[in-house]
C-alpha cells in the first residue's frame, strides 16, 4: 500500500471497465459506484440509497450484477466490469434498451440503467437454471420465465415512478424472443 | 466511513497471521453488511483483510453423507448448487428468499452467519442501544417493535438475527468450522448464535481472531422432504416477520423425522426442540402441528407493536407442516 493523496493510504487498482483497461489509486474506502462515477467519470450507474437497498446501482462484474454501492473498489482489483455505458453494441443499442423503450420501461429514468443491467444478469442467471424464490420444483431442469419470475428476479431494483409493468413487458419481450440470446451471449 | 488499510489473504494461513496480528482488525467477504456498518460508523476497523480470494469456494459431499460448503461460496451459488436444491431443499429456498439476487451474488456463506441485526434503534446513532454501546439501554423497547423478538429477548435488547439461510443450517443440525493461530474448532450452528442476556454485543460463540473456513451438513434424509416459509412486509426483498424451515417424513400416518427452525422471532435462529419432541411419534395431523406449535411458542412475550408474531408463528409452522405432508417438499 502506497501513501499519496493528502497522507491517506492508496492502493493501486487494475480494472476492465467495458472493456478498457483502466487503471486507478484509491483509498480503500472507495465504492465500486463512486470509482466508476467520480474516478472513471461514468455516471451512468446511479447512487440511489447507496446502501443496498434500491438497485439503481446495479453492475455487472465478469457477467454477475451486483450493487456497486456495498462494494470496496479494492475488492474488485482484476476484475471485468460492464456498466450501462457498455451494454450497446457500438451504434446498436441492447435489445433490453430498445425493448425498454418500446414498453415504456422508464419514466424518470433514475432507476433505468440499473434496472437494464440488472436484466441481462437475470437473465444469464436464468439461462444457466438458476432457480428464484418463487421456482416451484427446485430440481426441475429448466424454468419458465414467467411474470412472476421476472418479478422475484428483478425485485431488487425499484422503481419510485412504478414503471414495473413496462419494465416486466421489456424484460419478457426479449427473454422470450431471439433477442434473448443475443443477451445471454453478451452477459457470458 | 472512517478511514482503514487494506490486506488481501491468499491463503487461510496468511488469513489467520493477519488478525492475530493487526490491531483492530475485521475479515471482509461480500462486504454487503460491513460496509454499510462501516458507512454508518457502527463499525470502525483500522484494518480489513479480504478474504474473498480464499480458496474456500467449493460445495463438495463429504465422504460418508453430508456436505461441506466453504465459506467464501457465494449465497446466490449456494442456492443453485445440485447437491443443496435436492437433498436439502429448505437450504435453497431460504437463501433464495433473502435480500436480492444482486446481494447475494456478492454475499458469502461465512458472512452471512456474521451479519448484524437490522434493528433500526442499532443503526440509529442517536438512539440508546446496548448491543451498538454495552449498558445504554435500548430504545427499542417500547418503541417501533414490528420486526422484534418474541422468544430469548432480555431487558438488554429484543433485536432479531436477520438471517434466513441460518434458519435453515439451524434445523439442519449444520456444523461452522472455523479456524484461528490456535487450531480447527467445530461449533454445532444452534450454539454459534448466542441470545442476547446482559451482554448483547456477543453475538456468536466465534473468537475475534477466528475465521469461518466452512459449513458442514450432515447426512440428513428426511431434509429431502422440506421446505421453508418466510412470511414478511411485501413479497421479495425484505426481512422476515416470521420464517419456518421444516422437514418432515412419515411412516404409517406418524412422524418418523422431523426438523423444525423459526426465523424473525429471536436474536439467533430459533431451533424448536420442543415443537419437535411434540411431534416425532405422533400422527401427523393439525391437531399435533398445533399442539407442537404451542408447546414452541409457550414462553413468547410480546413487544408493544408485535403481539401478532406469536398468532403468525403458530399458523405459520402449522401451514408449513401441513403442506409438506400432503403436498411434500419444493425439490
Amino acid at each position: 500500500m502506497d501513501v499519496r493523496m493528502g497522507g491517506r493510504p492508496v492502493v493501486e487498482i487494475r480494472m476492465r471497465v467495458n472493456g478498457v483497461m483502466e487503471s486507478l489509486d484509491l483509498e480503500p474506502r472507495v465504492s465500486l459506484l463512486d470509482a466508476l462515477r467520480e474516478h472513471l467519470g461514468l455516471t451512468g450507474t446511479k447512487k440511489g440509497c447507496d446502501q443496498g437497498a434500491c438497485g439503481a446501482c446495479t453492475v455487472l462484474v465478469d457477467g454477475e450484477r451486483i450493487n456497486s454501492c456495498l462494494a470496496l473498489a479494492v475488492q474488485y482489483d482484476g476484475r471485468a466490469i460492464t456498466t450501462i455505458e457498455g451494454v450497446a453494441d457500438g451504434e446498436h443499442t441492447h435489445p433490453l434498451q430498445s425493448a425498454f423503450v418500446r414498453h415504456d420501461g422508464f419514466q424518470c429514468g433514475y432507476c433505468t440503467s440499473g434496472q437494464i443491467c440488472s436484466a441481462i444478469g437475470m437473465l444469464a442467471e436464468h439461462g444457466a437454471g438458476a432457480p428464484s424464490a418463487v421456482t416451484e420444483h427446485l430440481s426441475a431442469d429448466t424454468i419458465e420465465l414467467s411474470d412472476a419470475e421476472i418479478r422475484e428476479r428483478m425485485s431488487g431494483n425499484l422503481c419510485r415512478c412504478g414503471a414495473y409493468n413496462g419494465i416486466v413487458g421489456a424484460i419478457r419481450e426479449v427473454a422470450s424472443g431471439e433477442s434473448g440470446r443475443d443477451v445471454m451471449e453478451a452477459a457470458r | 466511513m472512517k478511514a482503514f488499510s487494506y490486506v488481501s489473504a491468499a491463503d487461510v494461513p496468511a488469513a489467520l497471521r493477519a488478525i492475530s496480528t493487526e490491531p483492530n482488525a475485521k475479515f471482509i467477504g461480500g462486504g454487503t453488511n460491513l460496509v454499510d456498518l462501516m458507512r454508518e460508523e457502527i463499525e470502525r476497523p483500522d484494518t480489513i483483510i479480504d478474504i474473498t480470494r480464499l480458496p474456500l469456494s467449493g460445495v463438495e459431499e463429504l465422504p460418508g453423507g453430508g456436505v461441506r460448503i466453504g465459506a467464501m461460496v457465494r449465497n446466490s451459488h449456494l442456492a443453485a448448487h445440485r447437491l443443496i436444491r435436492t437433498r436439502y431443499p429448505m437450504l435453497s429456498q431460504a437463501v433464495l428468499t433473502g435480500a436480492s439476487a444482486q446481494l447475494r451474488n456478492m454475499a458469502t456463506v461465512g458472512g452471512n452467519l456474521l451479519q448484524r441485526t437490522r434493528c433500526l434503534y442499532f443503526y440509529d446513532g442517536a438512539a440508546a442501544c446496548s448491543k451498538r454501546e454495552p449498558g445504554r439501554g435500548c430504545d427499542a423497547i417500547g418503541g417501533f417493535t414490528r420486526g422484534h423478538a418474541i422468544l430469548g429477548a432480555s431487558e438488554a435488547c429484543v433485536a432479531t438475527h436477520p438471517s434466513d439461510m441460518c434458519v435453515a443450517l439451524a434445523a439442519l443440525d449444520a456444523t461452522v468450522v472455523a479456524e484461528s493461530v490456535r487450531g480447527v474448532r467445530r461449533i454445532p450452528m444452534t450454539e454459534f448464535h448466542v441470545l442476547p442476556g446482559d451482554t448483547p454485543d456477543v453475538e456468536t460463540t466465534l473468537a475475534a481472531d477466528e475465521l469461518v473456513t466452512a459449513v458442514e451438513l450432515p447426512e440428513i434424509p428426511v431434509a429431502a422432504t422440506s421446505a421453508y416459509r418466510k412470511v414478511r412486509d411485501r413479497a421479495s426483498y425484505a426481512f422476515a416477520l416470521v420464517s419456518v424451515a421444516a422437514a418432515l417424513e412419515t411412516t404409517d400416518g406418524a412422524i418418523s423425522a422431523v426438523r423444525l427452525a423459526l426465523g424473525g422471532v429471536a436474536a439467533k435462529p430459533w431451533r424448536a426442540h420442543q415443537a419437535e419432541r411434540v411431534l416425532l411419534g405422533a400422527p401427523a395431523t393439525d391437531e399435533t402441528f398445533e399442539r407442537a406449535a404451542d408447546a414452541e411458542l409457550a414462553p413468547a412475550v410480546a413487544q408493544s407493536q408485535n403481539a401478532f408474531k406469536i398468532e403468525l408463528a403458530r399458523r405459520v409452522i402449522v401451514a408449513t407442516l401441513r403442506r409438506l405432508h400432503t403436498e411434500g417438499s419444493a425439490a
